[in-house]
C-alpha cells in the first residue's frame, strides 16, 4: 500500500460522474425551468412594482416616504435626520435611481424572508425533530459560498431579478430562523405554565405569549436579514441584478477607485439606516423591561 | 359569583417520574421503596398512594418541606402533571381521564392558579394579565375589563392597571397574580405556595388579603406552603407530607396537639399553641363558674387568656356553637396549655427524682 499518494477515483470515473449529474440536471432545467419561471413570476411584478414607485415618484415624496417610515419604527428625531441627509448626499452623487432598486430589492428579499422564517422558526421551536433537521440545512445556507448556489439558480432561471431574489434569500433566512426559534424557545417556562393553567391552547399560547416574547429577538434576526442582503446585493450584481452593485462590479472590473468607493459607501449608509431604525425598533417593543422596580 | 359546591377527591394517587414511568408502578403499589425505586431503576418516586378529600369551600393546606412533592401534587388537581396511577375527582368526573379539550375546558372554567415566582406576563399591563383567563374563554373585551378592574380595586392596585409587571414590588405582583385568578371566578384556587417569595411583613399582609376574600367567596382553596405558621393561620384542613406520602392530616389543632409521628412533633414544637389550640380541649364538662366570661368553645386559648385577665378573674364559662352551657375553664390550665409540654424535661425531671 502506498500511503503518499491518496487512492482517489479514477480521473475518468470522476469525469463520467460530473458528466452524469450535470446531464440530469440540465435535463431537469429543461423540463421544469419554465414551470418553476412561471411560479416565481410574481416576486419579479412586485419587484419591479415596488421599484417603479420609488423612481418614478417625484424623489421629494420618496424622500419624504422614507423619513416618515423611519419615524415610524424608531420615533428618534437624529436618526430620521440622519437618513434625510444621507439620502440627499446619495441623490447629488447622481446615485438616487440605484439606491432606489437597491432598496427595493433589499425590501422584497426581506419581506420574503420574513415569510419563510418565522413559521419556519416556530415550527423549529415546537418539534425538536423540526429543529434537527432544519439546523443543518441552515449551517449549510450560511457556509455554501454563495457563487456556488448561483450556479443552478442561473442554469433555471438565467440572469435576472428573480434569481438574484433567490441568491439573496438563501444567504438571508437563516439568521430570521434562527433567532425566532431562539426567541420563542426562550420564553421562561413559569409564564407558559401559566398560561397552560389558564387553559391556552397552543394557539392561544403562540399568539398572546410566545410570539409576543419573542418579538424582541424576532426582529433582531429581521435586522440581521436586512444587513446581510445589503451584503449580497454586490454579488447578486453579477446574475444581473441592477442597483448598487453593479457600479461596484463596474469599479472592479474597470480599477474606477471613486466610483467603487462612492457606491460602496451609499450601501453603507443605507446598511446604517435600516440597522439603527430596525434596532430602535426592537428596543421600543422591550419597553416593558425598562423601569424595574427598586 | 360562583361559589364551590364540590369536594375534590383523590384516590390512590401515584407519580413516578422516569422515562419508563409505567412500568415500575405495580412494584411500587407492591411496596417497593422510593430508595430501591431510584437505586435499581433510576426512576424518582414523587408520589405515593395520595388519598386527600379536599372539602369544598374551604382552605386545603398542603404543608411540606422542599422535594416532600406537594408542588407536584398540586399540579395534578389541574393535571398540569400527568399522574402515573390514580383519580382525581370533581365533580363526578375524573380529571385525569379527560381529553386534551376537556382538560382545557376544566381549566378554563373551573380553577385558577396562583405561583411562587408569580408567573406573571412581562409583557402585558397589569390590566391586561387580569384579564388573560377571561380573555382565553373568549369573553368580550368590554366584560373581561369591566370584571378585572373590579378584582385589580379590590386588591388593592387600583392606578396600577396600566404598569408593567417590572415596574411593581414583590407584593403588589402577587397581588396581580390574585386578582388574575380571581377574574377567572373559579370554584377552585390552586395556590403554589402563594406568599412563599415575599417578605414576612407582605406574606401576613397578603394572607390577611385572602383571608379576607375568602369569608366572602367560599372559593376551594388548595394553599401549599413550607411554612408551619402560614399553614396553621390559613388552613380549615391541612395535610402534611413527607418524602411523596401524606403522613398526617387533620385540622391545625389536631395536628398540635396530637402530631403522628416525631418528625411532625419536631415541627410543631416552636408553634404558638395559644393561637392554634382552643378552649374546647381544656373545658371541664359540665362545670359552671361564678364569673362574668361567657366564652365559644371555639374561642382560641390565646383570647382565652386575654379576656380573663382583663376580666382579673380565673375562669370563664364555655358555651357551645348554638350558645348552649359547655362548662368552664381555668387560667391556670390556660396558661399551661399554651406553654409546650416539654417531655424531655419531664423526663430528667423524674429520672432525677427517681
Amino acid at each position: 500500500m502506498d500511503f503518499v499518494d491518496f487512492p482517489e477515483m479514477s480521473r475518468g470515473d470522476l469525469r463520467d460522474l460530473r458528466i452524469a449529474i450535470d446531464t440530469a440536471f440540465r435535463g431537469f432545467t429543461r423540463a421544469y425551468g419554465e414551470t418553476l419561471e412561471q411560479i416565481f413570476h410574481p416576486i419579479q411584478v412586485l419587484l419591479i412594482f415596488i421599484e417603479n414607485i420609488l423612481i418614478n415618484s417625484p424623489w421629494i415624496l420618496v424622500l419624504g416616504g422614507l423619513a416618515l417610515m423611519i419615524w415610524a419604527l424608531s420615533r428618534s428625531i437624529k436618526i430620521v435626520a440622519g437618513t434625510v441627509i444621507a439620502l440627499l448626499l446619495i441623490g447629488y452623487f447622481g446615485m438616487w435611481e440605484d439606491t432606489m432598486r437597491t432598496i427595493a430589492m433589499v425590501a422584497v428579499c426581506t419581506m420574503i424572508a420574513v415569510a419563510i422564517g418565522i413559521p419556519t422558526g416556530i415550527l423549529m421551536a415546537r418539534s425538536d425533530r423540526a429543529n434537527q433537521i432544519v439546523t443543518p440545512i441552515l449551517d449549510m445556507m450560511q457556509t455554501m459560498p454563495s457563487f456556488v448556489y448561483l450556479i443552478p439558480v442561473v442554469m433555471i432561471f438565467g440572469l435576472g431579478k428573480v434569481p438574484g431574489v433567490i441568491a439573496v434569500v438563501i444567504y438571508a433566512v437563516p439568521p430570521i430562523i434562527r433567532l425566532t426559534n431562539l426567541g420563542i424557545r426562550q420564553v421562561p417556562a413559569d409564564v407558559l405554565e401559566a398560561a397552560a393553567a389558564f387553559g391556552s391552547s397552543n394557539g392561544q399560547m403562540l399568539k398572546d405569549v410566545q410570539l409576543p416574547l419573542a418579538l424582541p429577538t424576532i426582529m433582531a434576526g429581521v435586522n440581521q436579514t436586512i444587513m446581510m442582503s445589503l451584503a449580497m446585493v454586490v454579488v447578486a450584481s453579477m446574475i444581473g441584478v441592477r442597483g448598487l452593485g453593479q457600479p461596484v462590479l463596474q469599479a472592479i472590473n474597470n480599477q474606477y477607485f471613486t466610483l467603487g468607493v462612492m457606491n460602496g459607501l451609499a450601501i453603507v449608509a443605507i446598511a446604517i439606516i435600516f440597522d439603527r431604525a430596525t434596532q430602535a425598533y426592537g428596543k421600543r417593543l422591550q419597553k416593558h423591561l425598562e423601569a424595574v422596580h427598586g | 359569583m360562583d361559589e364551590a359546591t364540590h369536594d375534590i377527591e383523590i384516590r390512590n394517587l401515584y407519580k413516578i417520574f422516569g422515562p419508563n414511568a409505567a412500568a415500575h408502578i405495580e412494584s411500587v403499589k407492591n411496596g417497593m421503596t422510593k430508595e430501591e425505586l431510584n437505586a435499581k431503576h433510576n426512576h424518582v418516586l414523587g408520589l405515593e398512594d395520595i388519598n386527600l378529600t379536599i372539602p369544598a369551600g374551604r382552605i386545603q393546606v398542603v404543608m411540606g418541606l422542599s422535594g416532600s412533592g406537594k408542588s407536584t401534587l398540586i399540579r395534578h388537581i389541574n393535571r398540569l402533571i400527568d399522574p402515573t396511577a390514580g383519580e382525581v375527582i370533581f365533580d363526578n368526573r375524573d380529571v385525569v381521564q379527560m381529553s386534551q379539550k376537556e382538560l382545557r375546558d376544566f381549566r378554563r372554567q373551573k380553577t385558577a392558579m396562583v405561583f411562587q415566582k408569580f408567573a406573571l406576563f412581562p409583557h402585558r399591563t397589569v390590566l391586561e394579565n387580569t384579564t388573560y383567563g377571561l380573555q382565553v374563554r373568549g369573553v368580550s373585551a368590554k366584560e373581561c375589563e369591566e370584571k378585572a378592574r373590579r378584582w385589580i380595586s379590590r386588591v388593592g392596585l387600583d392606578g396600577f392597571e396600566d404598569n408593567y409587571p417590572n415596574q411593581l414590588s414583590g407584593g403588589m405582583q402577587q397581588r396581580v397574580g390574585l386578582a388574575r385568578a380571581l377574574t377567572n371566578d373559579p370554584e377552585i384556587l390552586l395556590m403554589d405556595e402563594a406568599f412563599s417569595a415575599l417578605d414576612p411583613l407582605i406574606r401576613t399582609d397578603m394572607q390577611s388579603v385572602l383571608l379576607d376574600l375568602q369569608s366572602e367567596l367560599r372559593k376551594t382553596i388548595v394553599f401549599i406552603t413550607h411554612d408551619l405558621d402560614e399553614a396553621l393561620r390559613l388552613g380549615d384542613k391541612i395535610a402534611i407530607l413527607r418524602d411523596g406520602r401524606i403522613i398526617q392530616q387533620g385540622t391545625g389543632e389536631q395536628i398540635v396537639l396530637r402530631p403522628a409521628d416525631d418528625y411532625i412533633s419536631s415541627f410543631v414544637h416552636d408553634v404558638k399553641r395559644g393561637h392554634v389550640i382552643t378552649v374546647r380541649t381544656i373545658t371541664r364538662k359540665g362545670q359552671r363558674a361564678d364569673t362574668p366570661i361567657t366564652l365559644p368553645s371555639n374561642t382560641l386559648l390565646e383570647e382565652a387568656a386575654r379576656a380573663m385577665t382583663n376580666a382579673e378573674v380565673n375562669r370563664a364559662n364555655i358555651t357551645d356553637g348554638s350558645g348552649a352551657h359547655l362548662g368552664m375553664i381555668t387560667l391556670s390550665k390556660t396558661v399551661a396549655e399554651m406553654i409546650a409540654p416539654d417531655t424531655s424535661e419531664d423526663d430528667a425531671l423524674e429520672a432525677a427524682v427517681g
